[in-house]
């Protein structure tokens, strides 16, 4: 007999300004970040030395040392030292693969609060040693004789001494994302001006929201950055029209620089609990998660792009919630590209795409496009791997919050591995 | 923001150096810290005529612990302790001769005053005098007291304040903060009382417990160390300044346990965010609302009149002025979210009182401050809330250590404790104006500047 369930309190959010690659955050460790960001978020609840359930947070470019990157980002915090802590990790899914790990604890009444989100720097990024090098140096570790030892290092090369970097590719194909996404924008038809509308949008709305003081509450300035160091208020699509193609071979080639989210530095976090919980500690709740889908695509063989997954996971949460595409106020579709978002919605528009491949007899249909990222996206704020859940969860939660009540919001992340994490929102 | 010359002068071959050249010998104040007994030996208590006050003083230092030397007379022991301070019940006056009394007391009783020492008038108010004389008596005790505090040395300062009939069960607070640590800094000035609504009793160590403080500024300076103070009285701190400044403001809120509000107070929507904040909020474990509200937040932008451009003058009126009027009015229009006996506190500045070349624009900000706060008080009064004003002076903070050296220590110098204050000592008075037990201060503007010589 399945227990009865609650559903979690989204009560509301912190992220540091993000950061473009290399910049101001780049003596900034992850664990400096979510530290950081955690402080915030203590200091806007007032949660100073307080136990929470848990907290659940993780990072895509992760240090060896990092393996307790929560725990140790929790024990520097101004939470309580007996707050319990760990690590997630599913790529450009964590922050919001923990959010929906915390509010399901929450669900079953197995936490009262937790604390989700994620990190990444890309300028502060692991560099591992040589893996052959690696290979000579830990045989010279279980050397047990002089001599042993003496002829394992003999084996040491010049070439070894090449650090291997972490590189934006799938392991499995040896194609980065953004190729992986062209593939998928020229197999759409998704064209150049469409994108670099959907980038000038999200830079737009993004700035408005800042100006009308919208992320008062939902950002803490970091290293003296107080706002996304990648947002241009004046972006247009003039000035996008004059980038080279990045992404892509030839004369189709339509991904550039500025409609492809860059390299960056961040984190995030949420805070949830039961409506019990944020009543008694005197917090407001803003929306409440009401479930989520995770999904995945064979882009090695079978023939769907890297990014598509979320473009399955969404029937599958609509039809167990019996709404359709349509039932929402606000839709966070995650700009990993321009080109991605409208191939997402496209094919959900598709019927033949939505019949042969996601076997559904009538397309989930357009969108009221006015609905979608109304605050910017990834496209303008960047994209911290493991933070951009987090920042969308808080954004949408607030959203949904001045809206009203019984106002409903979806998010769409996709990820690398082919995987997609959906959720759904509700005030 | 050490004092060095100030540690130069306390120091043995300093003591001497400035002892030869006459140079000034700043001392170090005594400050409050919790746990200290209100004052470090016993006062002496006298009356200069017929006064209503003095046994009330006995009983009231003898409650927090003082030894009383009652004199009586002028004559005191010469071979007791030496009084931590000196209290004058000064009321009762009929006319110029009956100052008499008040000499013949105070100048033995102030010759024997330790260092950090306090001299405490009370008096009638002038104003509702029987007759011209009694209000010439009444009113020579304010040069007197101005004088006294400007002849004191050591650290030791001289207030007065002034009690009109009825208005006795509001003493017990001036009179504790102008005898303690707190008032460190607060020397010269003149406080009226008024029969405060509904008396308060308080613990006097933590008497802000279960208060929630909204303040403005707070992210550094002199709005940080009133977060610290507050905090450490017991309240909850809601920590509020600019966006821009959020790390450390979220710093200074995880410092003293409270919250953090990134706010820009002169945002068009800023008085109706703190409102819905607050609704939305329960801080301290109870319902909705505030009960203190310091409006520390401010900002200079210098400029003589005749080169000063519209913005420069705009910024700094809405910043230090509008914003004050539109936020107190928001929180008085809110329904019940200003608690009954809540205490708003703003601040001003000595150039608002003095003036100040290069701040007109400032000045007419701090002393349009004043004006609110007069204006404002009867209606305070009449919820049982007050409504006052500190001014501070020169105050040592992060703006004045990147003043000139010269500028600076002559700045800090021209005051009659001959030392800039601390951001801590204009907190301090805050405190006390925000005490449950303050009910009958209400409507004044306390100078925290050690007797500056401007606009004195």
């Amino acid at each position: 007999m399945a227990a009865p369930t609650r559903k979690a309190a989204i009560v509301g959010g912190n992220r540091i300004p993000f950061a473009r690659s290399n910049s101001r955050y780049a003596r900034a460790s992850n664990q400096d970040m979510l530290t950081a960001t955690l402080d915030g978020l203590v200091a806007r609840f007032g949660l100073q030395d307080e136990r929470l359930g848990e907290v659940a947070a993780g990072a895509v470019l992760k240090h060896a040392r990092d393996f307790n990157l929560t725990r140790e980002s929790v024990l520097g915090s101004r939470l309580a030292a007996s707050t319990p802590a760990y690590d997630v990790q599913q790529a450009c899914g964590t922050g919001l693969e923990a959010a929906i790990l915390v509010a399901n604890k929450i669900a079953l009444g197995q936490l009262e609060s937790g604390i989700a989100g994620g990190v990444d720097t890309t300028s502060d990024a692991p560099m591992a040693i040589n893996e052959d090098m690696r290979r000579v140096l830990l045989a010279v570790n279980s050397a047990k004789t002089v001599q042993q030892r003496l002829k394992a290092l003999a084996g040491i090369r010049p070439g070894q001494l090449l650090p291997e970097v972490p590189r934006n590719a799938e392991p499995r194909t040896g194609l980065s994302m953004g190729e992986h996404a062209a593939i998928t924008a020229a197999e759409w038809e998704i064209g150049r001006e469409e994108q670099d509308e959907l980038a000038v949008a999200s830079h737009r709305n993004l700035a408005a929201a800042y100006d009308r003081g919208f992320f008062d509450d939902l950002v803490t300035p970091y290293l003296g950055l107080a706002r996304d160091q990648n947002l241009r208020p004046d972006s247009s699509p003039e000035k996008l029209a004059t980038l080279q193609p990045v992404f892509g071979k030839g004369e189709g080639a339509t991904m550039t620089a500025g409609n492809s989210t860059p390299l960056t530095d961040g984190a995030s976090a949420v805070l949830l609990g039961s409506d019990e919980w944020a009543a008694a500690k005197g917090l407001p709740v803003l929306a409440h998660l009401v479930d989520a889908q995770t999904a995945a695509v064979d882009y090695v063989h079978g023939g769907e792009g890297l990014l598509m997954a979320p473009v399955h996971a969404v029937p599958v949460l609509l039809a167990r919630n019996g709404l359709t595409l349509q039932d929402f106020d606000f839709y966070e579709v995650h700009e990993a590209f321009a080109s991605t978002v409208l191939a997402t919605l496209k094919a959900w528009e598709d019927p033949a795409y939505c019949k042969d491949t996601l076997g559904l007899d009538t397309p989930l249909g357009a969108i009221d496009r006015s609905k979608l990222n109304v605050n910017g996206s990834s496209l303008a704020a960047g994209h911290p791997f493991a933070a951009t859940g987090g920042r969308i969860v808080a954004t949408l939660a607030k959203l949904l919050h001045e809206a009203g009540p019984g106002k409903r919001g979806l998010i769409s992340i996709c990820a690398a591995g082919g995987q997609g994490v959906v959720a759904i929102l509700e005030s | 923001m050490n004092d060095w010359y100030r540690n130069f002068a306390n120091s043995g071959v300093g003591t001497t150096i400035t002892r030869q050249l006459g140079l000034p010998r700043p001392a170090v104040l005594r400050r409050y810290e919790p746990g200290q007994p209100l004052l470090p030996g016993p006062a002496v208590v006298g009356s200069a005529a017929a006064g209503r006050l003095a046994d009330r003083l006995t009983a009231l230092l003898q409650d927090a612990g003082v030894p009383v030397q009652s004199l009586g007379t002028a004559d005191g022991p010469e071979d007791g302790e030496r009084p931590a301070a000196v209290l004058l019940d000064a009321t009762g006056l009929t006319g110029p001769a009956d100052l008499a009394g008040v000499h013949a007391f105070l100048a033995p009783a102030v010759k024997r005053l330790r260092p950090s020492g306090r001299v405490l008038v009370l008096a009638d108010p002038p104003a509702e005098a029987a007759t011209p004389a009694q209000a010439a008596a009444r009113q020579a005790l304010d040069g007197l007291v101005r004088s006294v505090a400007k002849e004191l040395r050591g650290g030791s300062t001289a207030n007065l304040v002034l009690v009109p009939a009825g208005a006795e069960e509001a003493l017990a607070a001036p009179v504790r903060f102008f005898l303690s640590g707190r008032s460190a800094y607060v020397d010269g000035q003149q406080v009226t009382v008024s029969a405060p609504v509904a008396p308060a009793v308080q613990d006097e160590e933590r008497p802000l417990t279960g208060k929630v403080a909204v303040v403005t500024g707070a992210a550094r300076g002199i709005g940080a160390a009133i977060a610290r103070v507050l905090a450490r009285d017991g309240a909850h701190v809601v920590a509020v300044d600019v966006p821009a400044a959020g790390q450390a403001l979220a710093g200074i809120a995880n410092e003293v346990g409270g919250a953090a509000l990134q706010l820009d107070i002169t945002a068009a929507d800023a008085a109706s965010r703190l409102v819905e904040h607050l609704r939305e909020r329960r801080y301290a474990g109870v319902g909705p609302g505030v009960d203190i509200v310091v409006h520390n937040a401010g900002i200079t932008r210098d400029k003589l009149l005749v080169n000063m451009d519209a913005d420069r003058w705009n910024t700094v009126m809405t910043v230090n002025l509008q914003a004050q009027l539109d936020l107190t009015q928001a929180l008085l229009d809110a329904d019940g979210l200003l608690r009954p006996a809540a205490r708003v506190v703003c601040v001003s500045s000595q150039s608002g009182i003095a003036g100040n070349r290069g701040q007109t624009n400032y000045a007419a900000s701090k002393a349009g401050v004043i004006g609110m706060v007069r204006a404002w008080a009867p209606e305070f009064a009449g919820r049982g809330a007050t409504i006052n004003a500190v001014a501070p002076g020169f105050i040592v903070t992060e703006m004045t250590a990147s003043m000139p050296v010269g500028t600076r220590e002559v700045g800090a110098r021209l005051n009659s404790l001959q030392q800039g204050g601390l951001p801590v000592d204009v907190a301090e008075t805050i405190a006390w104006l925000a005490q449950p037990a303050s009910g009958g201060v209400n409507g004044q503007v306390v100078r925290v500047c050690g007797q500056s010589l401007l606009g004195a």
